[in-house]
């Protein structure tokens, strides 16, 4: 499936928006989950009394990273040198990729295990390594099954938000010849066990992303709730890390902050099951090969725009997806990138670029509510940001200049109406206009159908006339001239 | 955000002060009763209020939808009308969130220092109404009657970003007559969003149309809330189904009094 990562064009976000939000099925899962996970949310981050103290510091934390990130990488390289692993630089997701099978062929691997990362899924992977006669196996149960049904992730922490169990039951009778399989989720994890355990003990590679790295350390760490994550970090002899080069974080102690963001955040629990950490190779201790791949594929151009570079401080919560109203609704699929809702909207368009309509249309996916910026255990002040980018993507168009921006009815329409609210003569004779222009529309006190893009209002809703007097003639006619 | 403190009541619960009405140009052409109740409310307080004529838009439309190099005439006009005024005060949560809060954002855009220095000075002082009542001149009770069941929609922009807080809900709690009643998932957006809700028609429906089951769910005749946006968004929706449900403004419910009632 091809999304905004891919070679070749994507989807707007209302394109794919309308056909999601005719899914009666997703309509209701996601509302149920989102519903769910927002109020356990809310109820586990009350319970702490420095929460606001937490996310101040751990937006300091992550933007010192990104303010001297040249400086934590190289001593990340370093610590992780000493500790015996291998540092590789990727520029691009296919340097990345290239790198990873390199060294899965090099060990003769055809089979590979993968813990849930995000960035395989940017950099696409699995299709690389596909394509170089390697299978790579999902063990996350939610990558598992949108694996196994042929699908793409559709949230960032639970990928199969959009299926419910009766779907799951089905495709694991399908795909994993599975029999009299119930829908009770301990019997679905059952399955999945049985059939991964294999995996895991066979594999002689095991690939992983990483929530953070620590630069004084070389530690790397992955946050989980199955403990797939760790027996892919334990079991294969020869352990493979992508991770984006942001991950990086200063110092050791500085888990005490995320640690206590991230989980309450993420899955509303005071602590998640697993997290695992490990530096470098531990002689006769899991793995004895250890390579540590730093994922650039356009994040040293998102640190370039001081007001976008925000989302690089994400850690991948998913906090902002449950609260978006946008999000409850149209689900992931609609966002056309591994990274969906709010914080989709303002990193996938960064990181491929601006001036492509499918990713541009991503900091419109939002009625700038704020909801997002609220939850983010970062401080991410998502709103600003998706508005500062509409700014980007105007300007781009507008700067492209010839026949096609200037002719563009929104841009014509725009520059009308400034030149009119520019010049307060201007602004009362136009209210007139728009009094005695409406006539054709107004039907028994209501306009109810609009012509052009403007009919996208009336389509549900009502509008209500311009009335006979405006208030500032009122006011003349009532208090004299001011 | 920096708040002057209540001022004293002068004499018979008269306040002594004198404000512009930052009208928006939305209220100004499609909800000209919006304003007259606002007017109302203030001068029945005592307060004096000034319209300055030359007052305009605040250029949020264009800012929001990207055309920010455009709204900046529209800041600059903002500022020059409205920066000898000792507070501004506006029947908008949305409009005074553009001043307060993206302001700053625009004034950078601009590379204007001094826009900059007088949007920071001046953002303090500009006022939504039902804030303006209750953190400013420290009034929950503007002898407002108006006998209805009444559900409150607290707006996005005055809620998350202004942060009134239960500033309207206070002054609600003290209109006469008035069956207030608590709206499910109130904070939840409505689904307008500026031009969201024709860029992105569909999902907006979407999220009007829960709204709209909600605001249903309470039986209340009236749906308020301090923007008259998202009234006309959610106001829409309730007219097109011919549901029976008015949206009223918070201002036109506090300018409701007995002898009219």
């Amino acid at each position: 499936m091809t999304d905004a990562f891919s070679p070749g064009p994507t989807p707007t976000f209302e394109a794919s928006a309308k056909e999601s939000l005719s899914d009666s099925q997703l309509r209701r899962n996601l509302g149920k989950a989102t519903q769910t996970i927002r109020h356990k949310r809310a109820t586990a981050v009350e319970e702490m009394p420095d929460w606001e103290g937490l996310r101040e510091a751990g937006r300091a934390l992550k933007e010192r990273v990104v303010r001297h990130l040249d400086e934590y990488l190289l001593r990340l390289e370093e610590s992780v040198t000493r500790a015996g692993g291998q540092v590789h630089w990727a520029r691009d997701g296919e340097e990345a990729n290239r790198i990873i099978s390199g060294i899965a062929k090099d060990k003769g691997a055809e089979e590979v295990v993968k813990v849930k990362s995000i960035a395989t899924d940017e950099t696409k992977l699995n299709e690389h390594l596909e394509g170089e006669g390697i299978k790579a196996f999902e063990t996350d149960l939610a990558e598992l099954i949108i694996q196994l049904a042929g699908e793409t992730s559709s949230h960032i922490l639970v990928p199969a938000i959009h299926k419910n169990r009766a779907e799951i039951r089905e495709l694991f009778m399908e795909r994993l010849g599975a029999h009299d399989l119930s829908d009770r989720p301990s019997d679905l994890t059952e399955t999945a066990r049985l059939y991964l355990r294999k995996k895991f003990l066979a594999a002689k590679v095991g690939i992983s992303g990483a929530n953070f790295a620590v630069a004084e350390t070389g530690t790397v760490c992955v946050v989980e709730s199955e403990g797939n994550g760790r027996m892919c970090t334990t079991l294969p002899p020869v352990l493979v890390t992508l991770m984006g080069i942001e991950k990086v974080i200063p110092a050791w102690r500085d888990f005490e902050v995320f640690m206590q963001l991230l989980p309450r955040s993420s899955t509303a629990e005071r602590m998640n099951p697993y997290t695992s950490f490990w530096t470098g190779v531990s002689e006769g201790d899991g793995p004895q090969e250890f390579h540590l791949v730093l994922l650039d594929n356009g994040r040293t151009d998102v640190l370039a725009d001081e007001i976008g570079r925000q989302a690089l401080n994400c850690i991948r919560c998913s906090a902002c997806l449950n609260v978006c109203p946008v999000y409850e609704r149209t689900g992931g699929h609609a966002y056309n990138s591994v990274y969906p809702g709010p914080i989709g909207a303002i990193l996938t368009p960064q990181l491929v670029g601006i001036g492509d309509p499918g990713p541009d249309s991503l900091p419109y996916a939002s009625s700038l509510c704020g909801a997002c910026y609220q939850v983010c255990p970062v401080k991410i002040n998502i709103p600003e940001v998706l508005v500062h980018l509409r700014g980007r993507v105007v300007r781009k168009k507008q700067d492209m200049g010839g026949p096609p921006s200037k002719l563009d009815p929104e841009n014509i329409a725009m520059q009308t109406v400034v030149r009119v609210f520019s010049d307060p003569a201007l602004y009362e004779r136009a209210q007139k206009f728009a009094r005695i222009g409406q006539w054709p529309f107004v039907r028994g006190g209501s306009i109810g159908r609009l012509p052009g893009r403007l009919a996208g209002w009336t389509a549900v809703r009502d509008l209500k006339p311009v009335p006979e007097q405006t208030f500032r003639e009122w006011w003349k006619r009532n208090r004299g001239s001011a | 955000m920096v708040y002057y403190g209540a001022i004293g009541y002068e004499g018979e619960g008269k306040i002594a002060m004198r404000v512009a009405l930052f009208i928006t140009c939305f209220n100004d052409t499609l909800f000209p009763e919006t304003g007259r109740a606002t007017v109302e409310v203030l001068e029945r307080l005592g307060v004096e209020v000034d319209f300055p004529l030359a007052q305009t838009c605040c250029g949020q439309m264009h800012f929001n939808t990207g055309y920010q190099r455009e709204a900046i005439p529209l800041v600059r006009r903002f500022v020059e009308v409205f920066s000898g005024y000792e507070a501004v005060v506006a029947p908008s949560g949305s409009c005074v969130s553009m001043v307060r809060e993206l302001y700053p954002m625009a004034a950078e855009l601009a590379g204007d220092p001094r826009l900059a220095e007088r949007v920071e000075d001046l953002g303090p002082r500009v006022f939504e109404l039902s804030e303006f009542l209750v953190k400013r001149l420290s009034v929950t009770d503007v002898g407002a009657y108006y006998p209805h069941r009444v559900t409150y929609h607290p707006t996005c922009h005055s809620l998350r970003m202004l942060k009134v807080g239960d500033a309207p809900l206070e002054l609600l709690r003290n209109v006469r007559g008035v069956d207030l009643v608590e709206l499910a998932e109130a904070e939840e957006c409505c689904g307008f969003g500026g031009t969201f809700a024709v860029k992105n028609a569909d999902t907006s429906a979407a999220m009007l149309s829960d709204k709209l089951r909600r605001v249903l769910d309470t039986e209340a005749e009236v749906c308020t809330a301090g923007d008259n946006s998202c009234l006309m968004h959610i106001g829409g929706g309730l007219g097109r189904l011919r549901t029976g449900v008015d949206t009223v403004h918070l201002a036109q419910i506090l300018a409701s009094t007995a002898e009219e009632g």
